[in-house]
Formats: C-alpha cells, structure tokens, sequence
C-alpha cells in the first residue's frame, strides 16, 4: 500500500501537472509551466523510489540514466525544423513503454484470479499503447519524408481496418477471459498494425493532427496503467493529457478548417487523385533576382508569406536583413503567418523568433489576409499549400476547406522556389500560373542573397 | 486489489474535465509547444516503469522492465526539454515588445 506522505506527494505532482497546462496555454506562462510541470514529474520519480519496495535499484537508476541521456541529446541535437518528428518519437516510445508496463503486470496477475476491469485495462493499454507506439513511427517516417508524404490508400484497405479492429476486440476478450502472455503478445502485434492503418491514409500536411491525437491516445494509456498499478498520479497524469489532447487535436484540427474524421479517413473516399506529383509542363513567367529587387524596391507594400522551405534552406536571418533594408527605403513590410505555416500549428513563429524576426511584424491571418488587396507585391517564400486557391476552389482536394491567405489577391506575386515540385499536400497550385505571378527559382537562402546584392546596388 | 472502481471512474472523469478545461483558451501560437508539453507530462509512465522493473522476479521481465523504464524516461526528460527549447524561442520577442511598449509610454 503506498503511505499517505507519498499519496499527498503524488497530489502535489498531478497539481503541478494541471498548472503545467494551463500556463502552457497562455505565451506570457508557458516557460515556467513547462517548468512546474517538469519539477512535478521529478517529485513523482522521487517519491516511489522512497515509497514503494524497489529492487534491482542499480540497473533501474542505470536505465533512466541511459534514457534521460538519450531525451536530452536529441532534444538538444535536433534542427527546430525537424522539432514535429522529434515529439511523434517522444509520443511514440512513452505509449511503447506503457504497453510494456501493462504486459509485465499481466504476468503478475494471471498467477490468481485477476479481477476483470484489471484486465480490461490491460488488453486496453496494450492495444493503445502499441497504436501510439506503430503510429508514431509512422509519422515520423512521413514527415522526416523517409517515405512518401501523401495519403496511402490501396484496395481493401477498410477490409483490412474492419479485420484489423475486430481481432483486437477478440484478443481483447480473449486476454480478459484467459489471461496469457499469448494474448497479450497478439494483442500488441494488432496494436501495432492497426496504428500503421490508421496513418498510412494521412497526407503529410495532417500528420501533425495525428500525432496530437496519437498523444491523447498514450495519455489514455498511461491513465489504465495507472488503475492496473493502483497509482493515483498515473490515473491523473494520463487522463489530464488524454483529454487536453483530444481538444488539442480538434482545436488544431479546426484552424485547419477540418474535422478530424476528415484527416484520418477522408483519403478512403477516393477524393486525393489530385494529389499528383506529376510535374507540370505548363508555361510559367519567371524572372532573376536583379527584376524581383527591383518590383520590391519600388513597393510600397510588400507582404511575405513565409513558409517550411525558407526555414529549411536557413534563410530567416537574410530574409530579416532584406526586410531592414526595404523598411529603410519606405517600404511597408508585413509577415503574414498561416496558422499552419510549417509542419504544425504555431511552428513558423518559433522558427521566424528563432531568427529574431520582430514580434510586431508577424501578422496572424485574421488580420492580415485582407490587407492582401492593397498590398504591391506579396513574396511567397517555401510556402506552398498555405496560398493553394485550391482549398477553396477544387472540392475533393487533399486541403479542400483549409482556410488559405489570400495571396492571389496581391498586385503582383513573387513565388521563390526550389523548383515547380508541389507542395507538402501534394497539390498543383493554380497559383503559380496566374498572370500577376513571377517565380524565382532556386535554393531560397542562395536567392534571398543574390536578391539582397541586387537591393544594395539599388539603394547606393 | 482495487476494492472500488468506482473511486477511480470518479477520479477518471473529473481529471478528464479538468484537462479540457485548462486548455481551452490556447491560442494557435501555442499549439505546438502545448502538445510537446502534455507529451512530456505523459511520460510519467516512468514512475509505472520503475514499479515493474522494481518487482521483477526473473531476468525476462527485468529486461523487459528496464526496456520500459528507458522508453519512459526518454519521453519525459526528452518532452520536458524540448517543450523549453521551442519557448525560449518565444520569451525573446516577449522582451522587445516590452520595451516598445515602454518607449511608447515614455514619449
């Protein structure tokens, strides 16, 4: 039985834990409720270690050890860019761990007569947490773009799901039946396959949803464990981000004017043919980056779309130095973020503060967007999906109802381009074809200071 | 042995309540670290972990305990880390509005 001291100290961490989220919901708190919460979890790793009888303290402290080593390097190693994969494996490995815990405790108790919301919670932890741990993989393999980013459908698919969910239920009935490690190994396995399913179908600029979601998913899991283990904190812990994140996920969900039944299974219906990666052999107006200097130069308005490929090539730090440079010249200069700009929710601001871009000129798309109209030129860099008119005009393709900036609305739009490759979703951009557009193509940092050089030579 | 479930259902659903309503003003900004966040807090399985590999009776199980607790700790000491690093990010700008802010009120 776990003392009073240590049940009141496991009271204290879940409090920690509920300020944690609430202060990570609000800019001005969430350093320190990160902080709080990281200091709760700490208190509960300290409690058990004194409360509860635990052998084998050396390969135990040895293992955390190893484990915090391996967090921390790779929270410290990875690009910001590459942030949205880093958290899936996060996501991923903690529902791994829980279906582990839950199949260790099953050899425990099906020495006796198990009681059997016990093994309900078992077959439950097990199943879900092998989801989260296969999906996660899966999403990772897709945004770090191992394989490929658009949706994967392939005949019998909801043949396959429809089989894949009743094996589960029947292992599930099984393992609660006749509790064995047979079970419980079958039960993992469907887990794993069903959390392959679930993604495969979610083109690349989705994942993020998914990964929330599949996060809500191990806060469930760790929430059984926690009535298996008979540990309140557990219970506390996992249901609070179980529920945070499902609104998370519908929250992320609408700023992409989506219903998350849409992400997950809108691909089944046969709509993604749009989804090409056919490269277009229609005429395009480009221009070299002496021209572009020029069209900036003589704005009085300019808007920049910033999007995931400026972020990759490094060229915040130009682009700012190319924004201070027109600001001296007069020209009004604004950055308009999509809420999705990136590959999350919210990634474009940590990216564009990262550069020290300031804070007063990122504009979020409710203010922004019909400012388009008055604007001279907007300069679309490594952005693709976030201007697609085809979100409003091709019902049936992949972004069909994501709320898009109206780019197209501008005088004259500039598209910077590595090449006329489609975007994250997968999409031609009638965009590109519009006669009030000019491409610049190339790599977006070896442009932005091509494009610099020639504003220079202007401004003397 | 749980002798009342229906004390942990009770618990169950209010901590769900909770959860939603902590969350329920995010801006958009904070989508993604929000989510790091709540993916760090989840790795408290960690504590799950150490009580398994703690009771472990035969090798197996021990190494399978110690799989857990490595998986664990990796989410949550990894979680919690990252979360700082993408606010760092936005602690600075916080800095220059403030003292535009300022500048303002001294003109």
């Amino acid at each position: 039985m776990t003392p009073a001291w240590a049940q009141l100290g496991y009271l204290v961490a879940a409090v920690c834990f509920i300020v944690a989220l609430k202060g990570l919901s609000s800019p001005r708190t969430a350093r320190r409720g990160n902080v709080i919460g990281a200091a709760g979890a700490l208190l509960a790793c300290v409690i058990v270690f004194l409360a509860s009888d635990i052998q084998h303290l050396l390969p135990i402290l040895a293992a955390i050890a190893a484990g915090t080593a391996i967090g921390v390097l790779g929270a410290y190693r990875v690009q910001m860019t590459q942030m949205p994969q880093l958290v899936a494996l996060f996501n991923g490995v903690g529902g791994g761990a829980a279906a582990i815990v839950a199949i260790i405790e099953l050899t425990e108790l099906s020495g006796g007569p198990a009681p059997v919301f016990d093994l309900i919670a078992t077959a439950f932890t097990i199943v879900v947490g092998s989801v989260s741990f296969a999906g996660s993989v899966v999403t990772f393999l897709k945004l770090q773009e191992l394989m490929t980013t658009r949706p994967v459908v392939f005949r019998g698919y909801p043949i396959l799901y429809g089989l894949g969910l009743l094996a589960a239920l029947a292992f599930s009935v099984g393992l609660v039946l006749a509790p064995s490690m047979l079970f419980a190994v079958l039960l993992a396995v469907t887990g794993a396959g069903l959390g392959v399913l679930l993604v495969l179908p979610v083109g690349g600029a989705d994942v993020p949803i998914v990964i929330s979601l599949l996060n809500a998913f191990t806060g469930l899991t760790v929430a059984a464990s926690g009535y298996l283990l008979e540990n309140i904190l557990l219970l506390i812990a996992g249901t609070l981000v179980g529920s945070a994140g499902t609104l998370l996920t519908r929250l992320m969900a609408s700023a992409m004017g989506r219903s998350v039944i849409n992400i997950l299974f809108g691909a089944l219906k046969g709509g993604s043919t749009l989804g090409a990666t056919t490269v277009s052999d229609r005429p395009v107006k480009s221009a070299g980056p002496a021209d572009v200097a020029i069209l900036l130069a003589y704005a009085q308005r300019v808007i920049i779309v910033p999007g995931y490929g400026l972020a990759v090539a490094q060229a915040q730090h130009t682009l700012r130095q190319l924004v201070d440079l027109l600001e001296e010249r007069g020209v009004q200069v604004d950055y308009a973020i999509h809420p999705v700009a990136g590959r999350m929710p919210g990634h474009m601001n940590v990216l564009l503060a990262e550069a020290q871009v300031p804070y007063e000129q990122l504009k979020e798309m409710a203010e922004i967007d019909p400012e388009f109209k008055q604007a001279d030129v907007a300069l679309v860099i490594g952005a693709n999906d976030v201007v697609n008119p085809a979100a409003e005009t091709t019902p049936g393709a992949p972004i069909y109802g994501m709320p898009i900036l109206h780019a197209n609305q501008a005088r004259q739009v500039v598209f910077m381009k590595r090449s006329m490759r489609p975007g994250f979703a997968g999409i031609e951009n009638e965009l590109l074809y519009q006669p009030t557009t000019t491409l610049l193509f190339g790599d977006a940092k070896d442009t932005m200071s091509k494009l610099l050089g020639e504003l220079k030579a202007l401004t003397v | 042995m749980n002798t009342d479930p229906l004390i942990w259902l009770t618990i169950f659903v209010l901590a769900g309540f909770v959860g939603v309503e902590v969350i329920s003003k995010v801006s958009s900004t904070l989508h993604t670290p929000l989510m790091s966040g709540a993916n760090a807090i989840h790795g408290v399985i960690l504590i799950g972990a150490i009580l398994v590999a703690g009771s472990a009776q035969s090798t197996p199980i021990l190494v399978l305990g110690l799989v857990a607790v490595i998986l664990a700790s990796i989410n949550m000491v990894g979680g919690f880390v990252v979360t700082d690093r993408m606010l760092i990010m936005f602690s600075r700008p916080k800095k220059a509005l403030d003292k535009s802010v300022r500048r303002e009120l001294d003109q």
